[in-house]
């Protein structure tokens, strides 16, 4: 197994392409967060402020970024046909989808502590910038605060969770375009489909039932009992769907000629 | 001596002519199951999803724990056919053709509450209000054609802090003499009616006067109803943060005070009549605050409610259409494969081979799935808005009236908005090469703005409405069927569908971000190679 690990991260050191999009999605989490943290325009204490939230605003996009790697870990080798190569090397087909699924989730948990770190960081200093400081009533934007560190590292889990979910998805439906398309309708069309529909048991349930909604649950830090689930309770969600999306996967690589 | 005729094929001349290329692309497009497949299931997903906005939204009021749930009943009506507000206090006398009626205002004061409509213990309802008029509360004369909700009028009035107006049939608005009525500067307004049209006029001295405007109102009887009227619109403060959104408001009391009421023409009537034009779901106050008094040739009038049209209300057709992003994704999948495809095999190379000129290819497929997807747009859009509107009803959500101008933009518009999304996926595609990162650009760039603009809580509103403007999702503003007055106060949010850009200028956004992403795709498909 060790050496099936070895070999995927390889694969994945030595292609010039997820590197640059970690690092892109990285920079993108820290710039889109402190944006969002930099708007922040509120009289002092009038406004219910979420700092930890604003400043990790930057994860919706981060995500998709995220998304791209994870899908073309598998779905790139099946568009070069080096799958065959590597399902004849390893031929316990489950073993490479394992070894796939930790070495990327491994790089994202990586990627992801760098990018929630800065923007933390960023949102701290922007939001204090603004008046939203322990001071004036709201959250301190530590890492020593209890809730924010649990929003702050929530947040990595949840973009490795996001990763798993790619490359599951991936591994069902092998085409890149498909099983990026399919992965981003999942994660972006709940909370859209809820917007619109007043039934309430039908408007919560869909929020509970979203990867995006509930799994972003974990980053609130203030108003937790207005939230339909608890944060971990939220991230479960996502892990649940993210252990589906892995099932399904191994599944078809299991059953099915590659 | 035998004459040589020289040789003609008989093939037809300028074989590599641009409908043949035309053809080749619709041929690749047709024959690849994936992509068929791909356009029925944006179809039947926008169709689908509109389904089950429309069975899963409903709408009703229930009087007691028992009785039977009743629909949401529909607001009225005005003369131009879309949905109004029609509640004021009126002091009327019946108007016999044509005539004048000509007043002085010399006050306009209110009362507004923080806290939602208050019934005091007292038995009073303007208990605990504090003093202040809304800047659209409004008061001075009307003539109408009857006391109905919704039916036609004319009227000059003064505002809170938009100074005279004149305004009829709800939706228009024209700006007089600026400056708030006191009694050291009053305001003369006067309304002449000659058959169908009544001329407004004001005056800040009584006499020389200025014409407001003219108004035409189509079948209006000649015993109209007029007189003097007062009202005031709700107030409601939301405060939008990402927090979330909460909304603070109630009821609002207009009173003004005028005097030198003069008429001109056949008033049968002896004397002045007060009624409360209102219905029970208007947000306004209870009838016992509103009220008028007369003496000595002076009237007070109180009244609440709003004359202007409503907005306030759900766009039902956008919501209907909810299923337009998992379509689009879906097109833009396809769009990007269109050209990600030829690369990953290597039929480009084919492609290029038989068609050189490389800017023509693009051109080709750009037409070919523009085309392809407007049709499945189209259609997919004409079936989910009956059908959408069909459940809504039958859950009973009041349906909106809706011109088939308004109709066919949004159906034409999510159709383009489909077409010109897929053309985007595949001038991406060109550019980079690699579906994946093509396919999440493109999302990424329409999908996701849109999502953080409407969700309320993730943004703040600066950025909303700004994220509208600039990204492609402002395109989504051609599904917008409800329309923005300046002359109503409203939470005119894009999270309650109201986009800071009109419909086809969201539409030409999209249009751009689609041109500059194919004249950059053609430059490096000539730079590079294939």
């Amino acid at each position: 197994m060790n050496d099936v690990v070895h070999a995927e991260w390889t694969k994945l050191r030595t292609l010039p392409g997820p590197g640059w999009l970690l690092l892109a999605a990285a920079a993108l989490t820290a710039a889109v967060g402190a944006i969002a943290a930099n708007a922040v325009t509120c009289p002092a204490g009038i406004c219910q402020i979420d700092p930890a939230k604003v400043s990790l605003t930057g994860i919706y996009l981060g995500q998709a970024v995220v998304a791209i790697v994870a899908v073309t870990v598998i779905s790139g080798e099946y568009s070069t046909g080096m799958i065959r190569l590597t399902l004849a090397a390893t031929p316990r087909r489950w073993r490479v989808l394992a070894a796939k699924a930790a070495v990327v989730s491994a790089v994202t948990l990586a990627t992801g502590a760098v990018a929630v770190l800065a923007s933390v960081l960023a949102g701290g200093l922007l939001l204090g910038r603004h008046g939203i400081t322990a001071a004036h009533g709201y959250e301190a934007l530590s890492l020593g605060n209890g809730p924010v560190l649990r929003a702050a590292a929530g947040s990595v889990l949840y973009l490795a969770l996001i990763a798993l979910f790619s490359v599951g998805v991936a591994a069902a439906v092998r085409d890149s375009a498909v099983a990026i398309g399919m992965v981003l309708s999942l994660l972006f069309l709940f909370p859209i489909l809820s917007s619109v529909i007043t039934s309430p048991g039908l408007h919560r349930h869909l929020e509970q039932l979203s990867p995006m909604t509930a799994g972003l649950y974990i980053q609130a830090t203030t108003n937790l009992h207005s939230l339909p689930l608890t944060p971990w309770q939220g991230l479960g969600v996502l892990a649940a769907w993210a252990a589906g999306a892995m099932l399904a996967g191994a599944l078809v690589l299991r059953f099915r000629d590659a | 001596m035998s004459v040589m005729t020289p040789y003609h094929s008989e093939m037809r001349v300028r074989r590599d002519g641009f409908t043949q290329l035309l053809r080749a692309e619709w041929t690749k497009f047709r024959t690849v199951r994936g992509w068929l497949i791909g356009m029925a299931v944006a179809m039947l997903l926008i169709v689908g999803l509109g389904a089950l906005t429309g069975s899963n939204s409903e709408c009703g009021i229930q009087m007691g724990p028992t009785s039977p749930r009743l629909a949401c009943p529909a607001p009225p009506t005005g003369p131009g056919g879309g949905w109004v507000t029609d509640s004021f206090y009126f002091v009327r006398q019946p108007l016999s053709g044509n005539g004048s009626i000509t007043v002085r205002v010399t006050s306009l004061t209110g009362l507004y509450s923080t806290h939602g409509a208050t019934e005091a213990g007292d038995g009073s309802a303007t208990a605990g209000m504090t003093p202040g008029v809304q800047p659209w509360s409004k008061a001075g004369i009307i003539v109408k054609a009857s006391t109905r909700q919704g039916t036609a009028y004319a009227a000059m009035m003064v505002t809170g802090s938009h100074g005279v107006r004149m305004q009829w049939d709800f939706t228009h608005d024209v700006a007089g003499l600026t400056g708030k009525v006191s009694a050291a500067s009053p305001r003369w307004l006067r309304l002449t009616r000659s058959g169908d049209t009544v001329t407004g006029y004001d005056s800040a001295d009584g006499a020389r006067w200025t014409r407001v405007g003219i108004a035409t109102l189509a079948g209006l009887p000649s015993t109209a109803q007029a007189g003097l009227f007062a009202a005031s619109p709700g107030y409601s403060v939301t405060s939008r943060s990402f927090g979330g959104s909460s909304a603070t408001g109630g009821p609002t009391l207009a009173t003004a005070a005028f005097d030198q009421v003069g008429r001109q023409g056949a008033w049968p009537a002896s004397r002045w009549t007060g009624e409360d034009i209102q219905a029970a779901m208007d947000k306004a106050l209870p009838v016992s605050v509103q009220g008028f008094t007369q003496a000595a040739g002076r009237f007070t009038v109180s009244g609440s409610g709003d004359i202007a049209p409503a907005t306030d209300n759900i766009d039902v057709i956008r919501h209907t259409l909810a299923g337009t992003f998992a379509g689009l994704i879906a097109v833009v999948v396809i769009g990007v494969m269109f050209v990600t495809a030829e690369y990953r095999r290597g039929m480009i190379r084919t492609t290029f081979t038989a068609s050189p000129r490389r800017g023509r290819v693009l051109a080709a497929k750009a037409i070919v799935l523009a085309a392809v997807t407007f049709a499945a747009g189209l259609v997919a859009a004409a079936v989910t808005i009956p059908l959408g509107e069909h459940l809504l009803h039958e859950n009973g959500n009041p349906i909106p009236p809706v011109s088939a101008l308004t109709w066919l933009q949004v159906v034409a518009g999510t159709a383009a908005l489909l077409a010109v999304s897929a053309v985007l996926g595949l001038a991406v595609g060109t550019l980079l090469r690699r579906s994946a990162g093509a396919v999440t650009v493109v999302i990424a760039g329409i999908v996701l703005p849109y999502l953080l603009a409407v969700t309320p809580g993730i943004l703040p509103a600066g950025a909303e409405q700004w994220l509208v403007r600039v990204t492609p999702a402002a395109a989504f503003a051609v599904q917008q069927s409800i329309r923005q007055y300046p002359q109503v106060t409203g939470d005119y949010t894009p999270g309650n569908g109201y986009f800071p850009l009109a419909p086809w200028a969201g539409f030409a956004v999209l249009c751009a971000w689609a041109a500059v992403a194919l004249a950059l795709a053609l430059f490096l498909l000539r730079r590079r190679d294939a």
